[in-house]
């Protein structure tokens, strides 16, 4: 008798609990589940006015037609290049100006720098982008600098040579500022006696550098190596999209933007999910993999 | 104590400082560049004269478009968007984060909710099932085409979820005794407490907002429907393709909307701008909690 009122009493307690979660519930079961079943449409010939439930299924055909496309290899290597070169830049630049910017005595100076450092972080790729291109243009001020040292001028956004440089480029510099908080706040956290001892010891402060603020370091940079190998696979959608175009496809095109031309531009619905599902199974193995290695080697957790 | 520094470590200090200085400008040059192309002549500004400030200074570029329609309404559609998507995001954020804030014992399916919701952390469905999911429920042209689908954010939730435990129990258990709902726990204790935690987020989800262009490109059909990035974006691929295509400089030189387009990005940049300095230490907040956490 005491076991069910408590049950009713619980029951009556829970409930409210249960209808806070539904508006969130839905959304996520419509647009994030939704879309996974959606996948189904990978194994089928898609056809919008017959759903996914009564379009044909087709196994794997659609694998071997998007495996088989000329570009898609170049398509896999130009992901895979521009992210390893991306993840590197991304943690090397940002750590050596939270190193520089920690030896600055002058707080406003630091934060001066901080913030101005920080701002492309806040901006979109729209705005981004047309900045990039305003400044690379044929006559924008590079161009005119170049011609000035009497070189000649570069088309860097028709250049396959130039293009993945100005893709990584671009992209340290929208995302330095917020890599670099983060090493600043890891280097707070070390214990101050460390210097003081190494001081008393008579360390420099280039010893006390690499004995000290780089060990001190090591989880959080392990950490941030370990996550962005989970993104792998993103190139960096929305900057490529703004910034490629027809003459940098050979350098440039990475496996979202082609999903997206295949998919949306060439109504080729199968063949781009199918490219999809691949990129999202790779993924989530990776994500897996990469929380798995932050928690053994840092200790972190989402929860 | 007199401290005396050794001559490297003052050589060192000054080159530390034109180096960070010299990277700092590198941040702000292209956006004074920006500005100072939108206030040149058009004759100047199309001849690549402009560096760092104004040639044959006009306010031309900024007059055409306080009258251009197409701008206007971008920004009128991104402000609507800011709004409406903010406060839902929120709203679903919050009861999102309370029930799953609660101890195995005060809530029993708790597990089984966390499971469903980081699922969608790990795997999503793409670009192509996404779009198709949109479509078929009917939200194509329209505004919620661009709040819904992403209007739970489960890492803001988990942020809100982790601050939420950090909140003592007896404050809820007093509350409870008095015969306080959950709801009211919720906005009467809970809410008040954590306005530092839900300024930052609520921060990241209006740039966040503000920011997104590609969803305006994908789920509007018209171009009378793009909010201000989206239309933006519109104009930044267009010369981009034009600029590579024209092989002619002379010709590239007659192109003179580029004082009128420097002048639509910078307004486009311009409320991040004016409004992040002042916030900053919540952004910084945000990433650092979000990130080097215990």
């Amino acid at each position: 008798m005491k076991i069910i009122m408590a049950r009713k009493r619980s029951i009556r307690l829970e409930l409210p609990l249960h209808l806070m979660l539904i508006p969130g519930i839905l959304v996520t079961l419509v647009y994030a589940y939704g879309p996974m079943f959606g996948i189904v449409m990978a194994f089928q010939k898609y056809q919008p006015f017959l759903g996914f439930l009564k379009s044909k299924w087709i196994g794997l055909a659609n694998f071997e037609y998007v495996f088989n496309l000329p570009d898609f290899n170049q398509v896999l290597y130009n992901t895979f290049l521009i992210s390893i070169l991306k993840i590197f830049f991304a943690l090397v630049v940002p750590l050596i100006l939270a190193l520089l910017l920690n030896e600055v005595a002058k707080d406003w100076f630091k934060r001066l720098i901080q913030t101005s450092i920080f701002l492309p972080f806040f901006l979109s790729w729209a705005v981004l982008g047309g900045v990039m291109i305003e400044i690379f243009s044929l006559n924008g001020p590079i161009n005119a600098m170049l011609s000035g040292f009497g070189l000649e001028r570069i088309m860097f956004m028709g250049s396959n040579q130039w293009f993945v440089s100005i893709l990584v480029g671009s992209d340290v510099w929208k995302g330095m500022g917020y890599n670099m908080i983060i090493f600043l706040a890891a280097i707070v956290g070390i214990n101050a006696h460390l210097y003081e001892a190494a001081e008393v010891d008579g360390a420099g402060k280039w010893k006390q550098m690499i004995h000290i603020t780089l060990p001190g370091m090591a989880p959080i940079i392990i950490l941030m190596c370990t996550l962005s190998l989970g993104g792998i696979l993103n190139a960096g959608f929305d900057q490529i999209l703004i910034l490629y175009n027809p003459i940098v496809y050979e350098s440039g095109d990475v496996i979202d933007t082609f999903v997206y031309r295949l998919g949306l531009f060439d109504q080729q619905y199968s063949p781009a999910a199918a490219i999809g599902l691949f990129k999202s199974v790779i993924s989530v193995v990776l994500v897996t993999l990469s929380y798995y290695l932050a928690y053994r080697l840092s200790n972190y957790r989402i929860f | 104590m007199f401290y005396k520094q050794s001559l490297s470590r003052k050589l060192f200090n000054v080159t530390n400082v034109i180096v960070l200085t010299l990277i700092t400008l590198l941040g702000i040059l292209p956006f004074i560049h920006l500005l100072s192309v939108s206030l040149s002549s058009n004759v100047a500004a199309s001849a690549g004269e402009v560096s760092l400030w104004p040639v044959g200074f006009t306010l031309d570029a900024y007059h055409f478009l306080s009258k251009k329609a197409e701008f206007i309404r971008s920004f009128v559609i991104s402000l609507e968007r800011v709004v409406l998507g903010t406060a839902i995001n929120m709203l679903l954020v919050f009861l999102t984060a309370y029930p799953l804030s609660k101890t195995n014992e005060q809530f029993r399916f708790r597990t089984v909710y966390v499971w469903f919701f980081a699922l969608t952390m790990f795997f999503g469905g793409g670009l192509i099932p996404s779009y198709i999911v949109v479509k078929e429920t009917g939200l194509m042209n329209s505004i919620w085409a661009l709040v819904l689908p992403g209007a739970l954010n489960v890492w803001n939730a988990v942020m809100m979820l982790n601050f939420f435990r950090g909140i003592p129990r007896e404050m809820e258990e007093a509350a409870t005794i008095d015969g306080a709902s959950h709801l009211s726990v919720l906005w009467r204790i809970y809410l008040p407490i954590s306005l530092p935690s839900i300024a930052t987020i609520g921060l990241f989800t209006v740039v966040g907002h503000w920011n997104s262009w590609f969803d305006g490109i994908l789920y509007m059909n018209s171009p009378e429907k793009y909010p201000l990035q989206t239309y933006l974006s519109t104009l930044v691929t267009a010369i981009n393709v034009k600029s590579i295509t024209i092989e002619n400089m002379s010709a590239l030189q007659n192109l003179s909307e580029r004082t009128l387009r420097t002048a639509q990005i910078f307004l486009g940049a311009l409320p991040i701008m004016v409004v992040y300095p002042f916030l900053q230490k919540y952004f910084v907040k945000g990433i650092t909690v979000g990130s080097v956490k215990e």
